[in-house]
């Protein structure tokens, strides 16, 4: 699918910055559809099917996580959130209420767009097969299981395979701890904290080059963790 | 000592107060008679029957028509107030309706029979015990009022009238409501039409007997009734027309000014010498003093005495006069002493008959008064004869009960003298003999008071008569000059116990005096040590309750102005249940009410308000033990200078929290000035880039290479991320100081937040080498993750941008008991030298800073962050060069 058949709807009303937006996506090039409210955006929602949604969480009329739930009730479209500094609270209330990821204002536009990427790609990836991780030296193959690396002692566990599985499921995008329970132990097992970030760590020290200095498994303080991989050129 | 009264600007602030008081109170009309029966109350219909057509809103407040046909007519058509029916004793009465005429607030209101008491233990109880006050309150709420008033009702003439007519007036007003009403109309009627409207029926006389109306309507009664009222509204003519010509004759006259000192004994006297002094002070527009010695004789006066100089002083003040109670042994002395003082010009003392050998001895205090006083005149008024029964103050006993013991005593003491003089006779002189007995009687007279020491005189006379006078062993006395010593040694033994129980009685009076004084003084003191108000209020009441033995209470008023019973548990001296409504009246309208004053007066507890110097601050209620304690005007002024102080305390603790709060204010205004200056200076510098850079980019003229585009918006990116910075220290200081910041705390490694830090000072931290040394084992910490790496981003942008590139920044931590330590090295030039502690005080730059921005704030917040995780950070230098930042974090939940 080329990108510009995505559409994507922008909940934002502060109009320069609905602006921007535009402007980028548009540049990707994605089609873009407005609104200036989260009950319009509601609205737009039901009636334009976007394959993505972009909500500000600082709308005057209702807040994010109000919007987010609405349009959960009728579609999985992937949602971003965009929130303040300050916002902590809003951020992760969102997320629970159904938001796939967010960006933090002020933005950087790679950072956006990435993001945007990687929720399309998670989308419209449905049963495809995995793609290889590749974690600098280290390639992870999670369909088949293995790793290849220049360290031929490197083994995983099972769990381990399934928490990157996860992460990779969602590449790109953040996923909260709880997810990452639910999907990796189970839904029955209720999180405890310190037992991923274990796992999270020791990963990070199979797999990063420098595990002081994370590049590919990071984790949002607070929020959740992130599997940053190197960019597929098929996503163009 | 006189002093000049002319200019003075507190009197003058005073004067001022007063007109405008003056000019919102309404105005009084007084319709003024000689007599009951002249016509008055009938004049007051009429002329307000005139006025109601002329379309003036008047409405009649209370006229009794007594069954009187000529005033029930004259009622018809116009509006009445319902009267109030008051309970008492099983009768109903109908009273004046206070409150309903308050409500109705009518332009001018009609209420008659001005000196009226009202009915004080009725039910539903009135609020003042007289009418007069009613109409007080009347005027003060604006309304204007005519009422009527005979002569005799006027407490300055109240002993004349009494004399003319041979009845006493009771229900009297004070003076000053007379002198200061608006407009006197006299209703004169000619006695012998006065007396034929007697005959025909036509006159109401109020509950008299028939036998008193005949001794009081004779005519030269009413002609010399007559003749007072004439002169006393001719006197207000006079007195208004000085006060027209303007204050010359009265600034002149105040430099000469007369001061009278009225000296009243208590006898039957002084009520007439009060009202004397009254009508002197009047005449020659003085002031007047009414002044009471307690000699030691009056202090075993009874409880009659007691009751009558209480009496007699509260009818001084109530007249306009200062009262002063001194003590002393001789009143002459006292007064002349005081007088002295005070610069009077004139001492007015009544005539006082000492009968037979005590005049001799000691002579009255009128005479001594005029022998000593050089610089006073001295008035001796004769009595006057005053045809019902003259009340003697009765030398009861002292209620105290007969000490018999002592009478044992002093029978020993006669003993044990005559015991060592039997010793002592082989050998001395009976001269020196009777020294011993006169050194017992001496003693007997030093311990045991008056009665046991005369009992100790007579028996030594006697012993010594009988053991040692020849010829001895019998009562006969062989050598008459022995009489002379009995006689003497009697005399002394008297003399030295009177000396001694005068003596006693003065200190326990100057004692319990000074006492007073001391209460007073240890509750200023404690006051003024005293802060807030409430701590005032504790302090007030301890201190009132123990001067005035009883409890008492300060009442505060809400934002709303009404009063509550203070909040905080109560002491022992705390009154409870006192009553809010008479409080609220108290505070309303600034005057004392309750037991003890004229309104309310049978309240259980007296309300004082306190007065601040614009406006009422609240209310003391004090209930003594004994109800009597503060109905004497020296209680009641101790009482009301406490409540000076108290007011005054809790204004200055008003005005200091005012000023804390002023203060407050001004701090918070200067830092955000200071804060609004800051950032204005340091967002326009990156501002000024980012336009730079972005009109270069937009300018069609300006060609610039693909290079050059790229160097611009690269600028532009990482102003804004500058800015971005600068903004968020600012918003989160404002926001820390603002107390709105709620940590949400839950567990995290430090390699997590290190983490995030680190991705997200990505940018600024290339060309700077980082080293991180976290161990495996090191505990979670409890705590706001975005606040943390905010602390991390913050310490390590400050290495960044304080070190040159290429500098190593190291970042380690390790467990320090409950607390994980977090270390920030870098091997830089290092902290700026002074205090370390400085960088952490806001809008503090360090030295050599790349680029602006920051503001100086970095470190203030990082500070306030970890702080408000409980934990500590600092700065130091490193031994091997370079700067060190540490900070510690818990690993353990607070609390647990």
């Amino acid at each position: 699918m080329t990108s510009a058949m995505f559409l994507i709807l922008i909940v934002e009303d502060d109009p320069g910055l609905r602006a921007i937006l535009r402007t980028l996506l548009q540049a990707w090039p994605y089609r873009v559809v407005e609104a200036s409210t989260g009950e319009r955006g509601v609205i737009e929602a039901r009636s334009h099917r976007p394959d993505l949604m972009i909500v500000d969480l600082g709308l005057p009329d209702c807040d994010g996580a109000t919007v987010i739930r609405e349009v959960r009730k009728f579609s999985p479209v992937p949602i971003l959130v965009l929130s303040a500094r300050a916002m902590e609270v809003e951020k992760i209330a969102a997320l629970d209420a159904g938001a796939d990821d967010y960006v933090t204002k002020p933005f950087s536009a790679p950072e956006l767009l990435a993001r945007v990427r990687a929720a399309l790609r998670r989308a419209t990836r449905g049963t495809d097969r995995l793609p290889l991780l590749r974690f600098g030296p280290v390639t992870v193959d999670l369909t088949a299981r293995t790793t290849l690396g220049p360290d031929s002692n490197l083994h995983l566990t099972p769990l381990e395979y399934r928490v990157l599985e996860c992460l990779a499921r969602s590449a790109g995008m953040i996923v909260t701890q709880q997810q990452l329970i639910r999907e990796a132990w189970g839904p029955e097992r209720i999180g405890d904290a310190r037992g991923v970030r274990s796992y999270i760590k020791t990963l990070r020290q199979k797999l990063e080059p420098d595990p002081r200095r994370p590049r590919f498994l990071i984790t949002e303080a607070g929020v959740g963790y992130r599997l940053q991989l190197q960019e597929e050129p098929a996503d163009k | 000592m006189a002093e000049s009264e002319r200019g003075d600007p507190d009197q003058l602030l005073a004067a001022v107060q007063r007109d405008e008081a003056r000019a919102r109170r309404g105005r009084l009309k007084v319709f003024f008679g000689a007599s009951a029966g002249v016509g008055k109350t009938y004049s007051m219909l009429e002329a307000a029957r005139t006025a109601r057509a002329a379309g003036a809103d008047i409405v009649v407040g209370y006229v009794e028509p007594h069954g009187r046909v000529e005033t029930e007519r004259l009622l018809e058509g116009l509006e009445q107030l319902p009267f109030l029916e008051v309970r008492y004793r099983g009768i109903t009465r109908r009273e004046f309706d206070l409150d309903a005429a308050l409500k109705r607030a009518p332009s001018t209101l009609l209420v008659d029979e001005l000196a009226h008491s009202n009915i004080v233990e009725g039910e539903p109880r009135p609020r003042h015990a007289k009418r007069w006050q009613d109409v007080d309150e009347l005027l003060d709420a604006g309304i204007n009022v005519w009422t009527t008033l005979n002569v005799q009702h006027l407490e300055s003439l109240n002993d004349v009238v009494t004399g003319i007519t041979g009845v006493r007036q009771q229900e009297t007003i004070p003076d000053r409501i007379f002198d200061e009403a608006n407009e006197i109309e006299l209703i004169d009627l000619p006695p012998e039409e006065l007396l034929d409207r007697l005959k025909a029926g036509k006159v109401y006389l109020s509950g008299q007997v028939a036998t008193a109306v005949d001794r009081f309507f004779r005519k030269p009664n009413l002609l010399a009734l007559r003749e007072m009222a004439l002169r006393r509204t001719a006197d207000r003519v006079d007195a208004a027309a000085r006060a027209y010509a303007g204050d010359e004759r009265s600034s002149r006259a105040s430099l000469a000014r007369d001061r009278f000192l009225i000296a009243v004994a208590l006898d039957d006297q002084a009520e007439q010498l009060v009202r004397v002094g009254k009508r002197f002070a009047d005449a020659l527009d003085a002031e007047w003093l009414v002044v009471s010695v307690e000699t030691p004789d009056m202090l075993k006066l009874g409880e009659e005495a007691r009751n009558l100089r209480i009496n007699v002083l509260r009818l001084a003040e109530s007249l306009g006069a200062q009262t002063v109670t001194l003590d002393g042994p001789s009143a002459a002395i006292a007064l002349i002493e005081y007088a002295r003082l005070r610069a009077v010009t004139r001492i007015v003392i009544g005539e006082r008959k000492r009968r037979g050998w005590r005049a001799l001895l000691r002579p009255s205090t009128a005479t001594e008064l005029v022998r000593r006083g050089r610089g006073f005149d001295v008035s001796v008024i004769a009595r006057r004869e005053a045809p019902r029964e003259p009340q003697r103050p009765d030398r009861v006993a002292r209620p105290r009960p007969v000490r018999w013991e002592r009478y044992w005593a002093a029978l020993l003491i006669s003993l044990l003298c005559t015991g060592v003089d039997a010793l002592l006779y082989p050998y001395f002189e009976l001269t020196n003999l009777v020294m011993v007995y006169l050194l017992g009687a001496t003693i007997a007279a030093w311990r045991l008071g008056r009665g046991p020491a005369s009992l100790t005189a007579v028996v030594n006379v006697l012993a010594f008569d009988f053991f040692f006078v020849a010829p001895r062993f019998s009562f006969a006395v062989s050598d008459l000059q022995y009489l002379i010593t009995f006689a003497v040694m009697l005399g002394v033994t008297l003399a030295i116990a009177t000396l001694v129980s005068n003596v006693r009685a003065q200190t326990r009076v100057a004692g319990a005096r000074e006492r007073r004084t001391a209460l007073l003084y240890a509750m200023s003191r404690e006051l003024t040590a005293t802060r807030s108000v409430e701590n005032l209020a504790r302090v007030a009441i301890k201190h009132v309750a123990e001067t005035f033995t009883g409890q008492a209470v300060v009442l505060t008023p809400d934002a709303s102005g009404r009063l509550r019973s203070p909040r905080g548990t109560p002491s022992p001296a705390s009154l409870r249940g006192a009553d809010l409504s008479v409080a609220q009246w108290v505070f309303d309208n600034g005057r004392p009410a309750g037991l003890g004053t004229d309104t309310l007066p049978a309240a259980a507890a007296q309300y004082q308000p306190l007065k601040g110097t614009s406006l009422t601050l609240g209310v003391l209620a004090v209930r003594p033990t004994q109800r009597r304690r503060l109905q004497l005007p020296e209680q009641q002024h101790l009482l009301e200078t406490f409540a000076g102080q108290i007011a005054l305390a809790i204004e200055r603790a008003r005005l200091a929290e005012e000023a804390e709060a002023a203060r407050v204010t001004a701090e918070t205004e200067t830092l955000r000035n200071t804060l609004l200056a800051s950032i204005s200076h340091d967002l326009r510098t990156p501002l000024a880039v980012i336009a730079g850079a972005s009109s270069a980019l937009n300018d069609p003229e300006l060609s610039l290479d693909s290079e050059a585009r790229g160097r611009l918006t690269a600028t532009i990116e990482s102003t804004t991320q500058e800015m971005t910075r600068l903004i968020s220290n600012v918003l989160d200081l404002m926001r820390f100081e603002a107390g709105e910041v709620k940590l949400h705390l839950d567990w995290h490694t430090i390699d997590d937040l290190v983490g995030t830090a680190l991705v997200r000072l990505d940018g600024v931290l290339q060309g700077h080498q980082i080293d991180i040394n976290l161990p495996d084992n090191l505990p979670a910490v409890f705590v706001d993750a975005p606040l943390v790496t905010q602390v991390l981003a913050n310490l390590l942008e400050n290495a960044a941008k304080h070190t040159p590139a290429g500098t190593q920044i190291d970042i380690s931590a390790g467990l320090e008991g409950q607390l994980v330590r977090v270390v920030i090295d870098d091997n830089g030039p290092g902290l700026p030298p002074g205090d370390a502690e400085r960088l952490f005080a806001k809008f503090q730059r360090g030295r050599g800073e790349r680029g602006a921005g920051g503001a100086g704030l970095g470190l203030t917040i990082c500070r306030a962050i970890v702080a408000a995780h409980g934990g500590e950070i600092k700065a130091m230098a490193r031994p091997a060069g370079g700067a060190r930042f540490v900070f510690t974090l818990p690993t353990v939940e607070p609390g647990s």
